[in-house]
């Protein structure tokens, strides 16, 4: 007997099954990692230019000698599969080098103090997304080709097209020079260390509003145009049907039957929108001079410094592939389907 | 026929409609930039600097006395160049990955779509930042790089139309006659699968425009003086304060043809595959 009759599916089967698919999984996602790294390390060395160009060419009083010094102490006289065989070795204990311009420090520690501003940022503005997407999506959906679908449907194409760096303009313009009820850029105010507690909460919020409210308006648009089109799907399935004949009110069938089912596929596109978000960053940060990841990428690019940008790379790498892996269990863990069968993907 | 007054033209066709407008007039003023522009877009006028919109220059003028009108004009230009040329780019790596995969399946389609695996994994705008910094901002690098980031939504969707073809009949029937892969791909199966890839072409030529103009607005895209609507954006925002109508033009500009592409390829989804119309 290959195969073991349905009765017999006991529990070590199930975990088998998933612990299968877990490993799988993982060794999937370490060969995307290391793909990401080989293209990144491999575009980055090759394309002309050097790091050490600002401290050298661009500096009349620095000749070739120090140049190649400069080289040598970087490892940049090494052919690029041996510099990328050292950096290989250095991730591995978590060693992502010093940056090479400015202050010299170690690059995690760099990426360390500007994580919390901008993982915080998109996590609240994911938080609010949702909380506007889904009741837009349901709403949406529930009165198709009513006016609230043709409005919703209007706003979601105007929230495609708009460039988020000319939003943050207009709201600049709008709420920072004409109205001055918000400040145009940085993270605190000159006076900040001398606030109370809630003070500093306020001014806080102060600055981070107009990021928030374009991180938010760049992904409503998709996530509610997603959610109508999931919550479309379920609405048509047999089950809701049956929930409607057998007399449920009707806000117990959307919102007990339908939307728990509709939102399932929201779990998947949570996950796949971290690179964008990541993206968007670099745009948002700059425009309003915020301290967080998205800056310090820009500005380390513009240096051609070398373990910044892998650095940078590789952490925006591993935070897509988390949100994905996390995506994937909170989707085992929240259909049954799933979870019993180990799944086929 | 509907008419176009009638109600049903416009619950059928407007979507439609209005995105053929907005690509049209587009595609005319970028075409024809060179002669309907009023000024010479880079020529500078000192005594006429920030001057608001009047009748001599509809859209005013900026910080070195230039017309935006005309500097609107071949910021267009540039936006259906990049538009265009990235997309061609995407398409075609995109087609050619995705024929081969869906077709000779195995190891060949485990190998593609892994690498489409890695490169949706990337921030894309980190990678396309890194390698634009790295070869000199330039219009011909920045159409590479971004139609080298966007094609594995197109090798997909070949891929997976491919796969579906490869089992229908006629395919059978061809194979059998003698038809070599070659000919079988490029004879029988690309023809048929080319109807979702205009659709995610027209939606593709809308995101390369706002990647270009983010991408200028940071001061990696499209150099100073050649006008691009964002580094016209990148310029207002320097005297946003003084002079906001600089940084109102190329802003609506982008919205507006950004959302003529998107109008036009979701309705052109809809004509193609009425199924999916929701």
């Amino acid at each position: 007997m290959e195969h073991a009759p349905a009765s017999e599916v006991t529990s070590a089967v199930i975990v088998r099954r998933i612990l299968y698919r877990i490993c799988k999984k993982i060794g999937m996602t370490m060969l995307i990692l290391l793909g990401i790294t080989v293209i990144s390390f491999w575009v980055i060395h090759l394309a002309p230019g050097s790091p050490t160009d600002l401290q050298t060419t661009l500096n009349p009083q620095v000749g070739a000698a120090t140049r190649a010094r400069l080289e040598r102490l970087y490892g940049l006289d090494q052919p690029v599969h041996v510099q990328y065989y050292r950096w290989v070795k250095r991730i591995m204990q978590f060693d992502f080098g010093k940056s090479m311009s400015g202050d010299h420090r170690p690059v995690w520690d760099k990426i360390k103090e500007r994580m919390p501003l901008t993982i915080g940022m998109n996590i609240t503005s994911l938080i609010l997304t949702l909380l506007f997407a889904i009741p837009i999506g349901v709403g949406a959906a529930y009165y198709q080709g009513r006016w609230f679908d043709k409005a919703s449907t209007v706003f979601v194409f105007i929230g495609f097209a708009m460039p988020g760096f000319w939003l943050a303009l207009l709201l600049m313009l709008y709420f920072g020079i004409y109205l001055q009820w918000l400040p145009i850029s940085g993270l605190t105010s000159l006076d900040y260390d001398k606030l109370s507690f809630w003070g500093k909460a306020g001014d806080l919020a102060q600055h981070l509003a107009m990021p928030i409210f374009i991180y938010t308006f760049g992904s409503l648009a998709g996530m509610s145009r997603f959610m109508r089109s999931s919550m479309l799907e379920v609405l048509r399935q047999d089950f809701i049907l049956t929930a409607k004949a057998k007399g449920l009110p009707l806000h117990t069938v959307i919102y007990k039957h339908a939307l728990r089912n509709a939102l399932l596929p929201v779990i998947t596109i949570l996950g796949l929108s971290v690179p964008s978000l990541i993206g968007g960053s670099v745009i948002i940060e700059s425009i309003f001079a915020l301290p967080g990841l998205g800056q310090l990428f820009y500005t380390s690019v513009l240096a051609r410094d070398y373990p910044m940008i892998m650095g940078n790379l590789v952490l925006g790498a591993v935070l897509t592939l988390a949100g994905n892996m996390l995506a994937d269990v909170c989707y085992g863990l929240a259909d049954p389907r799933i979870r019993n069968t180990g799944g086929s993907a | 026929m509907l008419s176009i007054t009638s109600r049903a033209f416009w619950d059928k066709y407007g979507m439609l409609f209005i995105g053929l407008v907005i690509v049209g007039v587009m595609t005319f003023a970028a075409v024809f930039s060179p002669i309907i522009s009023p000024f010479d877009p880079d020529m500078l006028n000192l005594d006429y600097i920030l001057q608001p919109p009047s009748w001599a220059h509809p859209m005013g003028t900026d910080a070195l006395g230039r017309d935006i009108f005309s500097r609107m004009l071949h910021g267009a230009r540039i936006s259906l160049w990049v538009g265009f040329v990235a997309v061609g780019i995407s398409i075609s790596i995109g087609l050619v990955l995705g024929l081969i995969a869906g077709y000779f399946r195995g190891w060949v389609d485990e190998t593609i779509m892994r690498l489409v695996d890695v490169m949706l994994c990337f921030p894309s705008f980190f990678l396309i930042l890194s390698v634009i910094a790295f070869l000199e901002p330039s219009l011909v690098n920045i159409m590479i790089v971004i139609g080298l980031t966007s094609w594995m939504g197109v090798a997909r969707l070949v891929r997976a139309e491919t796969l579906s073809l490869r089992e229908r009949d006629f395919i059978a029937a061809s194979r059998l006659a003698g038809a070599s892969s070659t000919r079988i791909i490029a004879h029988h199966i690309l023809p048929n699968a080319l109807a979702p890839v205009l659709v995610s072409a027209t939606l593709g030529v809308a995101g390369a425009i706002l990647t270009e103009s983010a991408l200028s607005f940071l001061g990696l895209g499209v150099q100073p003086p050649t006008a691009s609507w964002g580094n016209m954006l990148l310029e207002g925002k320097q005297v946003l304060e003084i002079a906001p109508w600089l940084s109102i033009f190329p802003g609506c500009a982008i919205l507006i043809t950004v959302l003529g592409y998107n109008l036009l390829g979701e309705s052109l989804r809809d004509l193609f595959d009425p199924r999916l119309k929701q």
